[in-house]
């Protein structure tokens, strides 16, 4: 009895150490993939045509300068939209609404997080864009901006599902304590609540920029795909491609083996290096904010 | 992505057999969903013939006809002269039917003024150097350019006879703002509710409610809007043939097949896929 009951101990935790230990192996060979498909391109591409301002494959320009300021652009709209409503709406389920509202709230915004982003796609290009056209004045709807909007609605969820926990996990104690002191309600979400979540809401808020950046369909539906190089915040207002949008749309014609497949690859290397580096960003982040917190607890 | 329906088996040569008999069919990726629909709906009411139907490109599909691989080469243009001389030294003599065209229209929003233009100002409108449609006539507006994805043979086609004007060491290049929109209904749907937009698509897959413009091909010239008799007449000018061509006469299973492919069914197949049907047969 006791034999087995190690026999099964030990089977059940090499088999979870097995799955932790796979995730590492299969990242390491995703980008092992990539490195191996995407750096022919630096041999087989001049720097000079690759850091210009010209993606145009059908010609050999492989500029990928307008694709990456295209994706980094339409993402900073998406979190400008994301983060304000998410940590709203996240701040109202957890502290405000009462438990009745709570119950409803929760399930329906995780609802909206299931809905496939093809659908928000077809929505943007039937009723958002002509509108902002219309509304802005703009040349065409089919704009950043669009995408911006789109990319922070499916980012909402994600948001405010992680940042509610996290609020959510915050000790009864604090807010007691804080309140007892005198602080309004307002005074404690912002200066007790929120702080003390901190690691959590930043969380939220990568998880919300990680999935719009790497958002595909919908970007690819209303941004308009014009490889033109985003300068500034007025090229929001008008058209953008994006990595994401770039790879899906031509990856399924190329040849394989071809110097334009390898590009393609190359722009997924740069992808994967960005959503990395904002990852790491994030997880360094709430290491530091753990130290501190421990510092002062001691 | 292309469907590679790769036979190889070697193909029945007995006249009458009622056995398996297979067509190898390969060429221009334009055609390539074309060649598609007729093989599937021929194989449909007649059963034992197969045909495996691979797309490439038209250079692709003439020589696997020279080198005596295919039986039909589908090409979205004419049989070069080097091809036709080394198709002779190979024994091979290429047989040419026109089996469908390929029309694109000009559309614009309904309530655009504009109603025709010249080859040379759509060149320069989608090149960047014409940018308000007040240069053409109309209101004052930008314009809006709207294009198929790079990689559609539409765009390609486009791109050497309107942008290019059909010339040999033109470099002109779309305008970098130029909208590539993934899919006919995503241009479809912006030139309809944009007044500042202007978009191409296959004849066939344009609806009543956009404006169709006419095209001359040189200043002077008469402008012809896009119909099935103007494009089988030759006066549009953004229209091109759509060919298959054969080793020798064609016979037996091949005959078939090819008199099927201008029975009405697969001409209707034709309009259904956005191409213009031909009417008559031409003889060869």
């Amino acid at each position: 009895m006791q034999k087995d009951l190690s026999l099964s101990e030990f089977i059940v935790t090499r088999l979870i150490k097995a799955c932790g230990y796979s995730a590492i192996l299969f990242v390491a060979l995703i980008f092992y993939f990539l490195l191996r498909e995407g750096l022919p391109t630096l041999a087989e591409v001049d720097l000079g045509n690759l850091f210009s301002s010209r993606w145009y494959p059908v010609e050999s320009y492989y500029g990928v300068l307008p694709l990456i300021s295209g994706s980094l652009i339409v993402t900073l709209g998406a979190a400008l939209v994301a983060i304000p409503f998410g940590l709203g709406t996240a701040i109202f389920i957890a502290e405000i609404a009462p438990r009745w509202a709570r119950e409803i709230l929760k399930p329906l915004v995780e609802l909206l997080g299931g809905l496939p982003s093809v659908v928000l796609g077809f929505l943007g290009i039937l009723v958002l864009s002509p509108n902002l056209r219309i509304l802005l004045g703009l040349p065409t709807g089919l704009t950043a901006l669009a995408g911006s909007l789109l990319l922070g609605a499916i980012s909402i969820p994600t948001v405010v599902s992680v940042a509610e926990d996290a609020l959510d996990s915050v000790p009864r104690s604090y807010r007691d304590a804080a309140l007892a002191l005198g602080a309004t309600r307002w005074q404690t979400i912002w200066r007790v609540t929120l702080p003390a979540a901190r690691s959590g809401v930043l969380t939220a808020v990568m998880l919300g920029v990680g999935r719009a950046i790497g958002e595909t369909m919908t970007v690819m539906m209303v941004t308009g795909n014009a490889p033109v190089l985003a300068t500034g915040l007025g090229s929001l207002f008008a058209p953008v491609r994006t990595m994401t949008a770039t790879i899906a749309a031509e990856m399924g014609e190329v040849a394989s083996g071809s110097v334009h497949y390898h590009a393609l690859f190359f722009i997924g290397m740069v992808l994967f290096v960005i959503s990395l580096i904002v990852n790491i960003t994030a997880s360094s982040v709430v290491f530091k904010q753990k130290k501190r917190a421990e510092r002062v607890l001691s | 992505m292309l469907l590679f329906v790769n036979a190889c088996a070697t193909r029945t040569a007995s006249p009458d057999s009622k056995e398996a008999v297979y067509i190898e069919n390969k060429g221009s990726d334009t055609m390539v969903n074309l060649a598609l629909a007729w093989a599937e709906a021929y194989q449909d009411s007649h059963a034992g013939v197969q045909i495996s139907v691979t797309g490439g490109g038209s250079g692709t599909g003439i020589a696997a006809l020279l080198n005596k691989t295919v039986d039909l080469a589908n090409a979205s243009r004419r049989i070069k002269n080097e091809e036709f001389e080394t198709a002779r030294s190979n024994g091979v003599e290429p047989i040419e039917f026109v089996v469908a065209r390929d029309a694109i229209a000009v559309i614009v929003h309904p309530q655009n003024p504009v109603n025709a233009l010249t080859l040379q100002q759509l060149s320069d409108i989608y090149s960047g150097k014409i940018k308000n449609w007040s240069e053409l006539g109309g209101e004052d507006r930008p314009i809006v350019r709207l294009s198929r994805e790079s990689n559609s043979g539409t765009h390609v086609y486009f791109l050497e006879v309107v942008l290019r004007l059909g010339q040999e060491g033109n470099k002109t290049l779309f305008s970098q703002d130029t909208l590539l929109l993934p899919s006919s209904e995503g241009i479809i749907h912006e030139v309809r509710q944009n007044p500042n937009a202007i978009g191409y698509d296959g004849l066939g897959y344009v609806p009543d409610d956009l404006k169709v413009l006419a095209i001359a091909e040189k200043n002077g010239t008469a402008f012809v809007r896009p119909s099935i008799e103007t494009v089988n007449s030759g006066a549009y000018p953004i229209a091109r043939d759509l060919y298959i061509y054969t080793a020798g006469q064609p016979e037996d299973a091949i005959k078939k097949y090819l008199d099927w492919i201008f029975s009405d069914e697969a001409q209707k197949i034709v309009a259904d896929l956005g191409f213009v049907p031909v009417t008559a047969p031409n003889s060869p």
